[in-house]
């Protein structure tokens, strides 16, 4: 897995402070090295000052491109600026020079108007070719939906025979780390509880699109980004030629936690990916499983516990005293009657910040998070909802 | 007896004259651009390092929605439009605007309309909070209650641009001094001429587009809701369609004011006069057809994706010709670099690199992995800041010993020069790095990797904001105590129509039409 991604991590220090003014020099010298020399070959810290060829064919030839524009642009940069600071230098009036009254040449004018053309003619080509090969959606060997929710990501894998494997991923990062309060680790923002599982050297394709606003899936290193409108379904693939683990972040403005919705694909070889395909299966057998179950209050509240600080706690907060969303301690919602509790929770609020969690945590959970809210934070409803209750109610 | 101006708050409040008006428009603009800056201030304080330290991620959003929207139509805007009233009469030897009761109309309506947008920030749920570019759905079904004041106050303002254009487009096709053919009025006066039509032709646009949110968020339509039958990325066609001649509306009088400067420190006419014109309208031209560049990644089909590539693409022809008509106005010529003509230095330089990065990303499949990064933002912030911005530097402290008949400190002049340059550059060209790298924009917060070019960042912004300072405090102190400079000709190298009046301008100019000698080239 130390892919590309991992060197570019590699110069971070735990936390910056001063110690980065001092850094400012160094880092401008890198920056001046990787337009003067050899961008990529150099390897190492480059990536963090470039962008990076990543692991598939489509992307090195988007890096490609890159080089050839920006090198393109340095030539005629330095061709103008040359020009232009010769005339600061030796045509100044403090020399004491006399100034030409010339003001057109029909030649010259026409010349830098049709050598530029030429030159954009010269980029369009590989531009195009590029291009047509990034649409080629032929021949993809797997499906993956990638949904965009506020804010965290859904993946579905399509099978053909319709055992689909399905699960959300949320940034794992603490809060105690964003507001500064624990040290913050090497993947700090770039980590989720459950990474997309894609094997090696096979043609994935992404439907992409979103359930509530529109977001972006971005992998930098395997060459994708695609926005996810709500309503329509966009595709996009990428072809990994190399295992590791690969983050990215959404790149479409999303609301409040735009900022806080990692991408984390783990590419793995396809018997690796095989076998992490069969227990993901397993465990969805599971879950069917418990659905049938009866707990007791206990195994209700320390899962509902769990699942409130997955889902639940970044809007009402660690102890149910509200922040985004309402309190739950004392609310007339969870102290009062268990339908309108339930309806709320699967359905969520309409026009407001709370989604509808029906489908989004199974019915085990769903359970759980309601009973957990009826009977923590003081609010001692003293009620219990079991799975069989969820699916009822789900069934109207 | 001259007709001097009325006295106490009256003059300001009902005045017809331009030069008033322009007045106003500049210093409500300068307001603005403190406002602006000050949203920029907080970003850049809260990204000083990774975590959060300052505000919480959803007033962030407030910040850079804000930022965005007072900058391009608070700040920038109305600069030009305030230097145009200054000096579209003065260049054309006019008297004053064609339509100076809508004039002052124009101006008065944008200060409501900004103080509602500014007080959008006190209100319930906050400020907008969806960018400036406020797509849909996000700005519709997700949006705090204030949304409405934001679509009232992009009402406003659109009204006033637009009747904003059309007294500029009034006024040169009707009241040029005898003798003034089209070819012969300056470039300032050209770029102006076609930015109001631009104006006139996407402003509708944006006022349409605001319109059904209002709808869609208040009486039940879907124009940007599949779920209705509607289309988010139909928002997006029409807010570019209106945005991306937006980009040139900003930046077209920039280009005027430096075609009207740098053959002035060069002792040397414009080159390629002809030249310019067409390239400008090209750009105009081009303007229209290219919106969906801002959309790659929305899922258009690649026929699409492919046309508009090329018509991006095109777009560096013209401005290429009209960097090396700059250059080339400078080149043989007898340079001095008095504060106007070290902005537009900077301008030149800074300009070409925004273009260089543009024609990047015009480069579809490339523009995949810029988009949406901060190699955007380093973009536009340089063709924006280093475009618009400094030009309008250069412009104020140009034609400042006109406007006052004070003549400001050079020094000081050109100690902002200095520490805006530097501190331009340490802001916003980490900012390509980091996109590069994989930093998204509008992210509150960033990985670890990030962290040293945002800190460079945000102390360049420190550092150019501060720079702002030293700008108001040169120009007050000029207007309050400069050296009275009388020469009608302020500038030895100095040409046009507007060098022809008294110093400082009079009230009134241009009673009687001046002549225009057949036989001297525009100016």
């Amino acid at each position: 897995m130390q892919g590309t991604i991992n060197r570019a991590l590699a110069p971070i220090t735990k936390q910056q402070g001063t110690a980065a003014l001092s850094k400012l020099t160094a880092a401008i010298f890198t920056a001046m090295a990787v337009f003067a020399g050899s961008a990529h070959s150099a390897g190492n810290d480059t990536s963090s000052v470039n962008m990076s060829p990543g692991v598939t064919a489509v992307g090195q030839s988007i890096f490609d491109l890159h080089m050839i524009i920006l090198w393109i642009c340095v030539v005629i940069g330095v061709a103008v600026f040359a020009v232009m600071f010769y005339s600061i230098i030796y045509h100044r009036k403090s020399r004491g020079v006399v100034p030409a009254q010339f003001h057109e040449s029909t030649k010259v004018e026409i010349a830098w108007t049709v050598v530029p053309f030429l030159i954009l003619i010269g980029m369009a080509v590989p531009a195009t070719s590029t291009l047509l090969e990034i649409y080629d959606f032929e021949d993809a060997e797997m499906d993956i939906l990638v949904t965009g929710y506020q804010w965290k990501w859904k993946y579905e894998y399509l099978n053909e025979d319709g055992d689909n494997v399905t699960f959300f991923s949320n940034l794992q990062t603490p809060q105690s780390e964003i507001y500064n309060s624990a040290d913050k680790n090497e993947n700090y923002l770039l980590e989720v509880d459950e990474p997309v599982v894609i094997p090696v050297n096979t043609k994935v394709r992404f439907l992409v699109t979103a359930n509530d606003v529109i977001h972006a899936w971005w992998v930098p290193e395997l060459a994708v980004k695609k926005d996810a409108v709500p309503g329509f379904i966009n595709e996009t693939w990428t072809l990994a030629e190399e295992e590791g683990i690969y983050r990215g972040q959404c790149a479409e403005l999303c609301g409040k936690d735009h900022g806080f919705m990692p991408i984390v694909v783990k590419v793995v070889s396809q018997e690796e990916y095989a076998d992490w395909l069969g227990d993901k299966q397993e465990e969805a057998a599971q879950v069917r499983e418990l659905m049938a179950q009866t707990f007791t209050m206990d195994e209700l509240m320390a899962r509902g516990k769990e699942v409130y600080d997955r889902a639940c706690l970044a809007c009402h907060g660690a102890n149910g005293e509200g922040g985004v969303g309402n309190a739950i301690a004392g609310s007339a919602v969870a102290t009062g009657e268990l339908g309108q509790h339930l309806n709320i929770g699967i359905n969520g609020v309409a026009g407001s910040a709370m989604q509808a969690f029906g489908g989004q945590i199974n019915d085990v959970e769903m359970a759980a998070v309601i009973t957990y809210q009826r009977n923590a934070f003081g609010n001692n409803m003293g009620d219990m909802v079991q799975p069989i209750d969820v699916f009822n109610y789900k069934k109207g | 007896m001259a007709h001097g101006p009325a006295k106490g708050i009256s003059r300001w409040l009902f005045t017809t004259n331009h030069k008033d008006i322009g007045t106003m428009y500049l210093w409500f603009s300068f307001a603005m651009f403190i406002l602006g800056g000050a949203f920029a201030m907080i970003i850049r304080a809260e990204l000083f390092q990774p975590g959060m330290q300052l505000v919480e991620p959803a007033f962030f959003n407030q910040m850079t929605t804000l930022h965005g929207l007072v900058m391009v139509f608070g700040a920038i805007m109305p600069s030009f439009v305030g230097l145009a009233n200054w000096l579209i009469p003065m260049m054309i030897g006019a008297p004053d605007m064609a339509l100076p009761r809508m004039n002052n109309w124009s101006f008065w309506i944008l200060p409501p309309a900004f103080l509602m947008l500014a007080s959008t920030l006190f209100m319930e749920g906050g400020a907008p909070a969806f960018g400036w570019t406020f797509y849909a759905p996000l700005s519709t079904t997700y949006a705090a209650p204030s949304v409405t004041f934001f679509i009232f106050a992009i009402h406003i303002l659109g009204l006033s641009s637009i009747m904003g254009s059309i007294n500029i487009i009034a006024t040169v096709m009707n009241m040029r001094a005898p003798g003034m053919s089209y070819m012969k009025m300056p470039l300032f006066v050209w770029t102006w001429l076609i930015t109001a039509f631009l104006l006139v032709a996407v402003m509708p646009v944006l006022a349409g587009a605001v319109t059904m949110m209002l709808m869609d968020i208040h009486f039940g339509t879907s124009f940007f809701s599949a779920a209705g039958g509607g289309d988010p990325v139909l928002f997006q066609h029409i807010f570019w369609f209106f945005g991306h001649p937006e980009v040139y509306i900003i930046i077209l009088p920039a280009f005027g004011v430096v075609s009207q400067i740098i053959p002035a420190f060069s002792r040397k006419p414009l080159f390629g006069y002809d030249s310019m014109v067409y390239a400008t309208a090209a750009i105009a031209f081009l303007s229209f057809i290219v919106w969906a560049h801002h959309m790659y990644t929305v899922g258009m089909p690649v026929a699409g994706e492919l046309f508009f590539m090329y018509a991006t693409m095109l777009i560096a022809v013209p401005t290429g010709v009209k960097v090396f008509n700059w250059v080339s106005t400078m080149w043989r010529g007898a340079l001095s670099f008095e504060t106007p003509m070290l902005f537009c230095l900077g301008f030149l330089v800074l300009f070409t690199i925004g273009g260089f990065t543009g024609l990047m990303l015009s480069i579809a499949p490339a523009d995949f992995q810029y988009h949406d990064s901060y190699f955007v933002v380093a973009h536009f912030h340089y063709v924006m800041v280093a475009g618009a911005v400094f030009s309008m530097s250069a412009a104020v402290y140009y034609w400042l010993p006109k406007w006052c008949g004070k003549m400001y400190n050079e020094t000081m002049g050109k100690t902002h020069f200095w520490i805006s340059f530097v501190g331009f550059n340490i802001t916003f060209f980490p900012q390509h790095f980091v996109g590069l790298a994989g930093m998204p924009r509008r992210i509150p917060d960033y990985a670890l990797q990030f962290a040293d070019f945002n800190m460079m960042s945000s102390i360049g912004a420190f550092i150019y904001g501060g720079s702002q300072i030293l700008f108001l405090y040169n120009v007050v102190a000029t207007i309050v105590a400069g050296k009275p400079v009388s020469d009608e000709k302020v500038w030895d190298g100095a040409e046009g129509l507007e060098w022809t009046v008294a110093t400082p301008a009079p009230y009134h100019t241009f009673e009687v039409p001046p002549t225009i000698d057949p036989e001297h080239a525009h100016s």
